[in-house]
């Protein structure tokens, strides 16, 4: 056997709730947490439905216990309050025992300030100490910190709406390689003009609830949201009888190479990325017990995704279901997110239902779980797919 | 089962480095020499230099780029010609501020707009990952895609991720990038918080100056890795090391287990690159060394030749890797005389404003 890829703890804050538990009984119970905008001043705020967090910088800064003159973002914060949880959920006490990274994830980074103070920048003072905010790499140094990783190896990765899957996989893959011994890895991204206007022009958000997969879905909810897993090696979680919590089998990156926002009418991204992932897993796709799917609800993914799913799965389909109508799609943040319910999933033997789905869409009959359903699962795959044509796959198990 | 486990190999691949092309501010000669004449500034800013895209990138594609994407879709090009390969197995990005022209046009038009009658071209080329998007469109790569985002080692990131599959074997050859683009928004707001110098100094004085802040840059340099030596060989990528947090104490230690790790004692450093800025807060990180572990080694410097930004080290890694090939170092880039020897082992050392540090070592192929 190879070198397995142990989870061992999990957090995360998103639109249905601000830990685990919380989430966890929002998705049995049916309850999403899609509402008109509240909190982010935005022209559109009653234009569209999104998965808002329904906590004021104020109140997500006041349990982080930061100076009063700091410059964290909401995507800062966020990211920080879902690590913290993942970290104390895995029992770590004492984060240098072993080599720690930190592998984070964020697409538009500190955008919820720099759209605040764009202009201000050049001439208050008082807004400048957010200049140094943007980049993206700067939510996670602040995780880092807030975690207390030093001298340590800490990186970003940003793929648009797969980042999080690749910042899985990339943590699987240092400690397969033995360079880790640990690696925290997930995503963050909160609400931000930016990406609203931005899905606006493309004109693929909903002004109501998302229905993925249905045939009548006319476009995603943007949602915001951070979550985060502790990954660990066979010797840390030998050495130290950790409970695992589930098993990152298989990982595929592919790109679909078709257009800079579309995805190809086939899904041959997607089909690459779920091959990839069933390769390096070394399983069959008879063995997926449930497939945790991007499911945006915007025309063009789901036909997309659909269609690939019929090409890696042929005529059995497993049980699939997007959370999305739940969070809304959290970007970055979303194969964090949508890993930690696939391993909610393994854990408690439940297929999450996929909401507001009525009609199947014409092209095929792909019917997602719309209720919760209890069944054993010892396999689970989440996809995220993202623009830039970039598709990732991973594959979660009960056994290592 | 059919479980392919990369990670069970027995000997793990070398990586070598078997094409680079780079855009800066100093136009690249050929493949015999460095540079062109060299350019120096004294607006604290280093524009990079545009080659002739029309033998690079179709017209119509070219019109819709923003300058990153459109020195890294050449870049790209040039460093594939450079190796004579044609296959590519992955393409991997570093990139420390992104796509910033598409994103701060976006953001002010959203502002100046009150968020009305906005086009989505800007949104659509403002994410971190259109430079490795569009060259897997560019060149129908279905391959592996990622990109990295993390200040001063969002290039390092990148040539961690590609050594990784190139040594387990998951992939032969593999495009790796570093790029950032200026704009005018940029500059001034770093101006105000002075991580550009006040003072406007030349660029070839860029070690003398007393003050705090740097001069700034923008440019792209990519590179053909591959776990197979071709002809063109520039170099062996040996270790990677990448650390988020270092203090000026630490950093001699931190060197030195990195040294350690990969069965090198400091004498056997033929040449250390290093990324002195000018900042008089900073540098002393650089200074620590040159005075003592690396006191005895010969040493170079590169932003005075294309200003600093976040994937300005891969400016430097181009640098070094051209040396190794050429065994000439040039010039202009000598911090104090270097006697002529053979050059079988750089150290490339980097970080910025104290954070993300890294460690590369090349060695002669």
């Amino acid at each position: 056997m190879g070198k397995g890829v142990a989870i061992t703890g999990m957090g995360i804050i998103s639109a249905i709730g601000i830990n685990t538990e919380e989430n966890f009984q929002a998705l049995i119970h049916k309850k999403n947490g899609i509402s008109k905008i509240e909190l982010l001043d935005t022209a559109h705020k009653n234009e569209i439905m999104v998965g808002e967090i329904k906590l004021t910088n104020a109140q997500l800064e006041a349990p982080l216990d930061l100076p009063s003159n700091n410059n964290y973002t909401r995507t800062a914060m966020l990211g920080s309050i879902a690590a913290k949880q993942a970290i104390s959920n895995a029992n770590i006490f004492n984060i240098s025992k072993y080599r720690t990274g930190l592998v984070s994830s964020t697409s538009v980074g500190g955008m919820d300030m720099t759209e605040k103070y764009f202009y201000d920048y050049l001439s208050e003072s008082d807004s400048q100490k957010y200049i140094t905010s943007h980049p993206a790499g700067d939510s996670t140094q602040k995780i880092a910190e807030q975690l207390g990783i030093s001298q340590s190896l800490v990186t970003t990765i940003s793929t648009a709406c797969s980042s999080a899957a690749n910042a899985i996989m990339l943590g699987a893959r240092l400690i397969k390689a033995g360079k880790l011994d640990r690696v925290i890895v997930g995503g963050t991204d909160s609400l931000s003009k930016f990406t609203i206007n931005g899905f606006k022009t493309l004109m693929i958000l909903s002004d109501t609830h998302s229905a993925p997969f249905d045939e009548n879905r006319n476009g995603l909810n943007l949602g915001e949201g951070a979550a985060y897993l502790v990954l660990e090696s066979d010797e840390i979680v030998e050495k130290e009888h950790k409970k695992v919590l589930a098993y990152v089998k298989g990982y595929g990156n592919a790109n679909d190479a078709f257009h800079q926002t579309a995805s190809s009418e086939n899904g041959d991204g997607a089909t690459l990325a779920m091959e990839k992932a069933l390769k390096v897993a070394g399983m069959l796709p008879s063995q997926i017990d449930y497939v945790n799917v991007h499911g945006t609800a915007t025309g063009n993914n789901d036909l997309s995704e659909g269609r690939a799913l019929i090409r890696v799965f042929g005529n059995t389909i497993p049980g699939f279901s997007s959370t999305k109508a739940f969070t809304g799609h959290t970007l970055a943040a979303a194969g964090a997110v949508e890993a930690v319910f696939s391993v909610l999933a393994l854990q408690h033997n439940i297929i999450f239902p996929n909401l507001n789905f009525e009609t199947p869409m014409k092209e095929f009959h792909l019917l997602p779980q719309t209720e919760t359903k209890n069944k054993e699962l010892n396999a689970v795959l989440s996809n995220s797919f993202g623009f830039g044509g970039n598709c990732s796959t991973l594959i979660f198990t009960k056994q290592p | 089962m059919f479980n392919i486990n990369f990670y069970e190999a027995a000997v793990r691949s070398k990586v070598y480095i078997n094409g680079a092309a780079c855009i800066s501010a100093q136009k690249a000669s050929g493949n015999s020499s460095f540079f062109e004449e060299i350019q120096s500034t004294a607006d604290n800013v280093f524009w990079a230099v545009e080659p002739d895209y029309t033998k690079l990138i179709p017209a119509a594609s070219a019109r819709r780029m923003a300058k990153g994407v459109k020195m890294s879709v050449a870049a790209s090009k040039m460093a594939i010609d450079n190796a004579e390969t044609s296959i590519l197995d992955a393409i991997i990005i570093g990139t420390g501020l992104g796509c910033k022209i598409d994103s701060d046009k976006f953001v002010s038009a959203i502002i100046d707009s009150s968020e009305e009658f906005l086009t989505p071209t800007p949104f659509i080329q403002s994410t971190h990952n259109t430079v490795a998007g569009q060259i897997a469109l560019g060149m129908k790569c279905t391959g592996y895609n990622n990109t990295y985002v993390h200040g001063s080692v969002s290039f390092e990131s990148a040539l961690l991720d590609a050594k990784l599959q190139l040594e387990n074997n998951e992939a032969a050859s593999i495009l790796v990038g570093g790029v950032d683009e200026l704009t005018e928004h940029t500059l001034k707001i770093h101006e105000k918080i002075k991580h550009i110098k006040f003072e406007r100094i030349d660029s070839s004085q860029l070690l003398r100056s007393k003050s705090e802040g740097t001069i700034f840059g923008e440019g792209a340099s990519f590179f053909i890795t591959s776990n197979q030596k071709n002809i063109n060989c520039y170099a062996e990528l040996a270790a990677i090391e990448i650390i988020n947090t270092l203090s000026v104490e630490n950093l001699p230690n931190n060197l030195e287990a990195f040294l350690k790790a990969n069965d090198l004692h400091v004498d056997e450093i033929d040449l250390a690159v290093l990324g002195n800025n000018g900042d008089a807060k900073f540098d002393v990180y650089f200074h620590t060394l040159a005075d003592g572990m690396l006191n005895k080694i010969n040493r170079i410097y590169y932003k005075h030749l294309c200003g600093e930004f976040f994937t300005a080290s891969a400016f430097g890694f181009w640098l070094a890797s051209k040396i190794l090939k050429l065994q000439i170092i040039p010039e202009v880039a000598k911090m104090g005389e270097i006697a002529p020897s053979e050059i079988k082992n750089i150290l490339l050392y980097n970080q910025y404003r104290g954070e993300n540090h890294s460690f590369v070592l090349l060695k002669k192929c």
